[in-house]
């Protein structure tokens, strides 16, 4: 019963400061809802045992990305309101798309079913901790797809180092 | 019965972790004052010693003052999110066998996320507060932070793989009660990048460029007066304590010493946090602020490095000798 209680409030809470987060003025109001729409989701994560998950979702969407996002409103500073051409012309045909993708959500839903599946009943993780079972999972099964997922980011990093490297300017000889 | 107990605990250690955080203002100003020649407080009581108490009635009374111009709701609420995810952090630390609000299986990296948290009151308060001064401690709090927080978090990672587990608890168990148990020796460069990088997070000197007195005239906490400035403060400090509190429980053997003092279990873990703070206070004593390039240098060109290579070093060592 609290427990359900408890999932309510989250749910409620995601889904105020989510739409909260789309229709506030202020772009640094908006990422502080988004802020607090983490915080819960971290909250349902733990609701669930899955510890690490809540941890990891705290430090690295909470404390890293909104960070940055925060800095970039920062440094671009608006402070008029952007216009930008509408992508959908009419606001009808807009909300029949919105209404058809939650029915598609809502006529998937029944697929989910709770029990054990799988190798990693909930029995067999709470008894090893979350976190140990999710990195023998992923570097024993999955190490394939972590090291490619690796890859991938490097690829990322690398392309942002090209972007921001500055060449030597050749007429400057003095630096 | 059992939340009533819980509740008394929570309410025992914040008394006396305020106090603590009080008296760490006396200890500084006293340590200081002697290392520069002069006396430090010397008026209020005995060698000053009711000085914290006098400053905390005082901040307490004093008008709290809101620019105008400010964000009215994220000024007001800034100092309480430093506060509070700061205050949130000591739930985790065992200060003896047994004496520990939440032993939970994640505390090391809850730890983490809490003082990660933390930083958005400091960059909330410079950008609420709509002045430059503070705005400019705020992007600086940003970056220091985010470049220091993963040097920190990969120096942790060493110690996470010698002891195999996230439990406060369970690491300072694994240290066994020798002296040569303790983490820091295996893992001396994660202890040197955690120690420069402790001082970063917690914006001390030599990296208190956020605040920064002789250029940003404090920084994020310009605009603030009164009791919400005290709060940036107790932040500041709890901060101290807690990482003083991680370098103690992951390097240092936590409430293992020598010896056991009968009736104070504790004993050894609270030394050591002094001592930790000692060098924390002794720091800014003796070294100049470091410029803003050398800082992101520092950090990413040769902590996290040099936190890379020890976590690569602690696994090829662990999997010849394990």
């Amino acid at each position: 019963m609290l427990m359900l209680l408890f999932f309510c409030y989250c749910a409620v809470v995601i889904i105020g400061t989510g739409l909260l987060a789309v229709t506030l003025r202020n772009p640094v109001h908006s990422v502080l809802m988004v802020l607090i729409l983490f915080f819960h989701m971290a909250m349902l994560y733990l609701s669930l045992g899955a510890e690490f998950l809540a941890a990891v979702q705290v430090i690295v969407y909470a404390g890293a990305i909104l960070v940055l996002y925060l800095f970039v409103l920062f440094l671009v500073s608006l402070k008029e309101e952007l216009r930008m051409p509408r992508f959908v012309s009419s606001a009808w045909l807009g909300r029949l798309i919105a209404g058809g993708l939650a029915a598609c959500l809502l006529y998937i839903l029944p697929v989910f079913s709770t029990g054990a599946r799988g190798n990693w009943p909930a029995e067999r993780v709470r008894e090893i901790t979350p976190t140990r079972a999710l990195a023998t999972e992923m570097y024993s099964a999955s190490v394939l797809p972590f090291e490619i997922a690796g890859l991938i980011l490097l690829v990322a990093v690398i392309g942002g180092l090209l972007l921001a490297r500055r060449e030597k300017d050749s007429s400057n000889t003095n630096g | 019965m059992h939340v009533l107990v819980l509740l008394l605990q929570i309410l025992v250690l914040f008394a006396v972790v305020m106090l603590h955080v009080a008296y760490a203002t006396y200890f500084e100003r006293k340590i200081i004052g002697h290392m520069q020649v002069r006396m430090g407080p010397m008026r209020v009581g005995w060698h000053g010693l009711l000085q914290p108490i006098a400053d905390g009635i005082k901040s307490f009374f004093k008008e709290d003052i809101i620019p105008e111009q400010a964000d009215r709701p994220i000024f007001l609420a800034a100092p309480i999110i430093c506060l509070v995810a700061m205050l949130t952090s000591l739930a985790v630390l065992p200060f003896a066998p047994g004496w520990v609000l939440a032993d939970i299986n994640i505390g090391l990296i809850f730890i983490l996320a809490m003082s990660s948290l933390s930083s958005y009151g400091v960059i909330l308060a410079g950008w609420a507060s709509n002045s430059k001064y503070t705005f400019l401690g705020g992007l600086r709090s940003m970056a220091q932070v985010i470049s220091y927080e993963i040097a920190m978090g990969l120096s942790l990672v060493g110690v996470m793989m010698l002891s195999g587990t996230l439990n406060l608890s369970k690491i300072v168990e694994a240290q066994g009660t020798s002296f040569g148990g303790m983490y820091i020796f295996p893992q001396i460069i994660a202890f040197f990048v955690f120690c420069v990088a402790m001082l970063a997070e917690t914006n001390r000197v030599p990296f208190d460029l956020p605040e920064a007195e002789t250029e940003l005239v404090s920084g994020y906490a310009t605009e603030y007066s009164g009791m919400r400035y005290a709060m940036f403060f107790m932040a500041e400090y709890i901060g101290m304590i807690v990482m003083s509190a991680i370098g103690t429980i992951c390097f240092l053997g936590g409430w293992n010493g020598p010896f056991t003092v009968p009736g104070v279990p504790f004993f050894w873990f609270v030394l050591k946090i002094y001592l930790f703070l000692f060098v924390f206070i002794w720091i800014r004593a003796t070294l100049p602020r470091y410029r803003y390039d050398q800082l992101m240098e520092l950090g990413w060109k040769l902590l996290i490095p040099l936190a890379l290579a020890n976590i690569a070093l602690t696994g090829i060592v662990k999997a010849i000798i394990g």
